[in-house]
């Protein structure tokens, strides 16, 4: 088991590096660089000049490379050209909402998803499967930036019962000792600041959770009506156990190994940065971070946002496949 | 006192739009407590089906079936879905043929067997735990105790269907249902747990309903035959009767294509002809007639019905039955080996 963690771990190296170079490239290849966005449109070729030396832009890019890569190594990824904060200062603000508000639409997608999936499977090819296939098919390809406005004209314009922008509300003022606004208010007891921070979180979990919500509920449906099937389900009838146990015990816990997977590359897709959905609930995490960075040319930004998110990526990933052995004990003994 | 009576059974599988499949055809027999009884017949015959109606594990949806099925005087198909599944487990049990995939991959033995204990006597906790060892140790798994953490796939196929075994008389059933429990096992293996099965319901008391299509099965465990073909039964008949004065010709086809070491070399195997396929459907004669090398005229116009034959005393469907003692094999041989 340590020794598949360990060279898992050690796979990330070659795939930073490579990634590095990628994202070192890509942005700047870019039209347009930092000088444009911080000067403007009237600035004189000798201030540009001045400073695209001041950023070491001016320099080959592969010198630019190698000390860029020399600082990352230490630590040092830098401070953004636009604001002038350290880029890692950034992550720890950003990153937090980030991945409460991945969390909340993880919730919903799970909490949901699998007891419909179940239910769509025990009444196969009824009217509540049926819709809930309908259902999932509009989940999927509703596009997220209209589900997110849709909500917020309804429930947020319209109907008012949600707030629409934000962690929280403007007017308090609470202590953020781990950035999770949720956990911080539940750190220091502020209930209202609680519930507050809760309905921020509604409409961008939902709008962000809807697609996670159909895979999941259609991979649950899938694997639950296959597990039925399976001789050891039949046995535990045989035994007249009570339908909740041969449910719960048998038919879930097996389902769950193929949900566990689409969980966990969903899991990886939502903490690399819903974009659309920060951006129109204004929520201020990586996603819009890094958005705004692009338009801005803040390479530093761009480049430590981007491999910050790919090593959480590969993380994630690397829990959900020790999560397997977990639920299936098969794998777990393999792995020894 | 009769402990299962089977009365009439039919089981028809329909699904949207295709043809419905009569799978079991008027079945109807009885088990007394403590009996062997063998279900014999080819793939196909009707005989899982059978016993899968007998327990109430057939899908809700898509099998219909009709009939009666007596357990101690209560009809099991009349009887609330809550109840039968109490009943399931303490008073009927069943092992499956495929000990590969009838156990809980995830979970792990000792779980699988202390499920039924919590269940149908209320054991719990350690209690529960000892009391599977106990059983897995009753059943021949050595190191119990250990194994109890062990998980499906750490033990052989032998020892998996020594495990179903052991859940299945967890709570000492009055009716085992064993659908061809040594199918799926080696050879050397099949004979323990033949032995082990033929023990425990001796010890238990249990009455034993033998699935099988193993001839070598009947003759070795069961007091009482039916031999079935295509959803009906064609012939019933005790041990001697059946072995000693077979008289339908399906049985005798079967009698006849069991592969013996002591038939001389160069004697070819007598397959019976054609496939369970090649059926009659009931209504339009008898189901064997397109495979049997006694047909009359009368077999292929209406099926015959179940009479207790004359000489032999014992129920066979057939218009030109063998006479007793008349059939291919060399019937003296087979008495002195099997009696």
């Amino acid at each position: 088991m340590l020794k598949f963690v360990v060279r898992r771990l050690l796979l990330l190296v070659p795939i930073l590096v490579g990634l590095s170079i990628l994202v070192f490239a890509w942005v700047r290849a870019l039209p347009g660089g930092p000088e444009a966005a911080l000067l403007g449109e009237r600035a004189t070729p000798e201030r540009v000049a001045q400073v695209r030396h001041e950023f070491g832009l001016d320099r080959p890019l592969y010198e630019q490379y190698a000390s860029y890569i020399g600082k990352v190594v230490q630590g040092d990824f830098g401070q953004s050209i636009k604001t002038t904060r350290p880029v890692l200062d950034d992550i720890q603000t950003k990153f937090p909402a980030t991945i409460e508000l991945a969390l909340a639409a993880l919730l919903f997608a799970v909490l949901l998803g699998i007891p419909l999936g179940f239910l769509a499977a025990r009444r196969y090819q009824t009217w509540v499967d049926n819709s809930s296939l309908v259902g999932s098919l509009l989940g999927i390809s509703v596009p997220v930036f209209f589900l997110a406005y849709l909500l917020k004209y309804v429930f947020a314009v319209k109907l008012n019962w949600l707030p629409s922008t934000g962690r929280l509300d403007a007017i308090r003022d609470v202590a953020h000792p781990t950035g999770f606004y949720t956990l911080d208010a539940v750190l220091t007891r502020d209930w209202g600041a609680f519930t507050d921070a809760v309905r921020h979180l509604v409409l961008p979990g939902i709008a962000l959770g809807t697609i996670p919500l159909a895979i999941v509920t259609r991979i649950t449906r899938a694997a639950v009506l296959e597990v039925t099937n399976e001789d050891y389900v039949r046995t535990a009838e045989a035994k007249g156990l009570t339908r909740r146990v041969v449910n719960g015990r048998h038919v879930l816990r097996n389902a769950m190994l193929p949900v566990a997977t689409v969980v966990g590359l969903q899991t990886g897709l939502l903490l690399s940065g819903a974009v659309l959905t920060e951006i129109v609930f204004a929520w201020p995490g990586m996603g819009s971070w890094l958005y705004e960075a692009t338009f801005n040319r803040d390479f530093p930004v761009l480049e430590g946002g981007i491999l910050f998110l790919a090593v959480v990526f590969v993380l994630v990933n690397l829990l959900v496949d020790i999560s397997y052995g977990v639920l299936d004990p098969r794998i777990r003994l393999q792995g020894r | 006192m009769v402990l299962l009576s089977v009365e009439d059974l039919h089981v028809t599988f329909s699904h949207r739009g295709r043809r419905e499949l009569r799978a079991v055809d008027g079945v109807s027999f009885q088990v007394e407590p403590g009996a062997t009884v063998g279900l014999v017949g080819e793939s196909g015959c009707g005989k899982s089906v059978t016993s899968l109606a007998i327990m109430g594990l057939l899908p809700p949806r898509g099998a219909h079936v009709k009939g009666a099925v007596r357990f101690d005087g209560e009809d099991l198909l009349q009887l609330p879905p809550a109840q039968l599944r109490a009943l399931r487990g303490r008073e009927l049990a069943m092992v499956f043929q495929d000990p590969q995939t009838s156990l809980n991959p995830v979970l792990t033995i000792g779980r699988q067997v202390t499920e039924v204990l919590e269940r149908h006597r209320g054991l719990r906790g350690d209690e529960a735990k000892r009391e599977a060892a106990a059983l897995l140790d009753r059943v021949g798994i050595p190191d119990a105790g250990r194994r109890l953490k062990d998980y499906p796939h750490q033990l052989s196929g032998g020892m998996r269907q020594r495990v179903m075994i052991a859940i299945a008389l967890a709570c000492k059933p009055r009716l085992l249902i064993a659908d061809e429990p040594t199918t799926a096992l080696d050879v050397t293996i099949q004979a323990q747990i033949l032995e082990l099965l033929k023990e425990l319901v001796a010890d238990t008391g249990t009455a034993l309903v033998m699935i099988t299509h193993d001839l070598g099965v009947v003759a070795g465990l069961c007091d009482e035959v039916h031999v079935m073909y295509s959803g009906r039964i064609v012939e019933s008949a005790d041990r001697r009767g059946l072995f000693g004065a077979p008289r339908h010709p399906y049985t005798t086809g079967l009698l006849a294509s069991v592969p013996r070491l002591d038939s001389p070399r160069g004697v070819p195997l007598r397959p019976i002809p054609g496939s369970p396929r090649d059926t009659l459907a009931w209504a339009e004669g008898c189901a064997f007639a397109p495979r049997c090398t006694r047909r009359v005229e009368a077999c292929t116009t209406t099926a015959p019905d179940l009479v207790v034959d004359a000489v032999t005393r014992h129920p066979v469907r057939c218009y030109n039955p063998w006479p007793p003692g008349g059939e291919p094999v060399a019937t003296s041989e087979r008495k002195k080996r099997l009696t």
